[in-house]
């Protein structure tokens, strides 16, 4: 009997050392990536960096134009995504439920989740640059928006799952029509869920580099235009960080920073609005 | 077996007293009822009346629920679940291919085991049933909301946080919340479905309270696994058991002098 309860208390040694050795492993990358990111990127960031186009090689210069145009694409595809995701993920959740498309539907989502997105930037390039036979914004933005799309369909479907039976069967028994029970109970219940689901679908997405280079491809110069290429972070640092010169280096580091800082901040507000959502219920 | 297909209409002498005599609100006749293949309930009869309080016993699984969700065809949420025969309320069959749902659903209201207040604020939460069929100017809106309070009791524990989350209240003034949300938009018929079986004792009294102050203008069915509640707050107890409706009368009677040996089983805790 004793000679089991050493056994069993050396395994839980083991395992427990193996388990904290892994978690301070994995932590400890995490921590030379944040810490090479935060000392090379803060170094790089000064007025500059807000104010200035992207320079030829040995100017002086910044990120504007691609910290812009990132905004810009980022929202236009959020908006682009946001309606039809949350409406296909209301359709999946609650109307296709037990129909064999709602099915069929859900597990071509579940796979676009996974989808590269290399695979979604050379399809948009398909559709829109090929036929119109130049880079523009508007692809870039239709491209994030079919990345972001599959996790806003998910997160609205699993929100809605979670609204309780009763509370709809209430609303039905005042009396109320199903579009109203779907509006004011379902939606209102699942509101904030829904929301994170959004916030982290535009953390995903204003990181993707390669849907842009097929779509939006860069911009060395200061244009709003939806219809010309665009200016971005991804795709700038990707080239400045390949390149020779120091001072498009230094900007590709800023750059990284930057991105990763916006992340953080989708991220925490999206914890935020979960937690807000929890204390309610 | 005996009972089986009785048409469960009180007798007179078995009425509890009364100051006026009472009138049928809801008539079932021939009441089958499916989930799918598996049958449900098996040829209920039975007649509701107005300004009674009608208590549904038996052991879970016995149709009690199903029975409730009929009478406001909350059921037709849900496919492959069916009912035939009839159900007359107000002198038209529910059951009709052509019934409007929503306006059965306003003139029949229910509340549920747990509470269930709507994530919007205390006021919100009744003027939801109100706006749904009236558009009242502010001041009447309020004055509906307050007599639905008062109503219920709640008025006196919530007048100064009407715009709080109805979420914030605790579960027996929620399942009030309910309670008021339902009335207020003036049903003929309250079902109640378990209402006090998610609640503390105090919470409980409170519900059972209100529940025969609301017998003055209310057809009121009661569904509960509670024996004292049924004979507590009901004038009649339907006793069910496996989708039959096996003894109805008076609840007095009932709890007394059953006639059905099961029926006598089960109030007594032999079985259930």
């Amino acid at each position: 009997m004793s000679a089991r309860v050493r056994r069993r208390g050396a395994v839980n040694i083991v395992v427990l050392s193996l388990s904290v050795a892994m978690a301070l492993t994995g932590l400890a990358f995490l921590a030379l990536i944040g810490w090479t990111l935060v000392s090379r990127g803060l170094a790089a960031i000064n007025l500059d960096l807000f104010t200035l186009e992207t320079p030829p090689p040995g100017s002086r210069g910044g990120l504007a134009n691609a910290i812009v145009g990132s905004a810009m694409m980022t929202g236009l595809a959020m908006l682009i995504a946001t309606p039809i995701g949350v409406l296909a993920g209301t359709y999946l959740a609650e109307y296709g439920r037990d129909s064999r498309f709602g099915g069929v539907a859900r597990f071509i989502n579940d796979i676009l989740l996974s989808a590269p997105s290399i695979l979604v930037g050379l399809f948009v390039y398909g559709f829109t640059v090929l036929p119109t036979q130049h880079y523009s914004a508007w692809a870039g933005s239709i491209a994030l928006a079919l990345i972001a799309l599959p996790v806003i369909v998910r997160s609205t479907q699993d929100m809605i799952g979670l609204v309780p039976v009763p509370l709809r069967e209430a609303a039905a028994a005042l009396g109320a029509p199903e579009w109203r029970v779907m509006v004011s109970i379902v939606w209102r219940s699942a509101g904030s869920g829904m929301l994170t689901g959004v916030l982290l679908a535009a953390a995903r997405i204003s990181g993707e580099t390669a849907p842009l280079l097929f779509t939006a491809l860069n911009n060395q110069f200061w244009s709003t235009d939806l219809n010309a290429p665009m200016a971005n972070l991804p795709v700038v640092i990707y080239r400045f960080a390949l390149s020779p010169y120091d001072d498009w280096q230094r900007l590709a580091w800023g750059g990284a920073f930057l991105i990763t800082f916006a992340i953080l901040v989708l991220n925490v507000l999206a914890r935020l609005v979960s937690a807000r959502s929890q204390s309610k219920v | 077996m005996a009972g089986e297909t009785l048409t469960a209409r009180p007798t007179v002498s078995t009425r509890p007293a009364d100051d006026e005599a009472a009138t049928v609100k809801v008539s079932v006749r021939d009441l089958h009822f499916y989930y799918d293949t598996f049958e449900a309930l098996k040829n209920v009869n039975l007649d509701l009346e107005d300004r009674r309080v009608t208590a549904f016993v038996g052991p879970s699984g016995c149709g009690k629920s199903t029975l409730l969700r009929v009478f406001n065809r909350i059921y037709d949420l849900y496919p492959r679940q069916r009912a035939e025969g009839s159900v007359t309320i107000g002198g038209r069959n529910i059951l009709d291919r052509d019934q409007d749902l929503n306006a059965l659903r306003a003139m029949v209201g229910m509340v549920f085991q747990k509470p269930t207040p709507f994530p919007m604020t205390i006021y919100e939460n009744i003027a939801f049933g109100i706006r749904l069929y009236h558009s009242l100017p502010k001041a009447e809106l309020d004055d509906r909301v307050e007599h639905a309070l008062k109503r219920a009791a709640l008025w006196g524990e919530v007048r100064d946080k009407l715009g709080q989350s109805g979420l914030s209240l605790s579960g027996g003034q929620q399942q009030r919340l309910c309670i008021a949300r339902t009335i207020a938009t003036e049903p003929a018929v309250v079902l109640l479905d378990e209402p006090a079986s998610a609640l503390d004792p105090i919470s409980t009294a409170k519900v059972e309270e209100l529940i025969s102050e609301l017998r003055s203008d209310y057809c009121i069915a009661i569904v509960t696994h509670n024996m004292q509640q049924a004979a507590r707050s009901s004038d009649y107890t339907a006793f069910m058991y496996l989708g039959e409706l096996v003894e109805f009368g008076a609840t007095e009677k009932i709890f007394t002098n059953p006639s059905d040996k099961r029926t006598a089983d089960y109030i007594t805790g032999r079985f259930g």
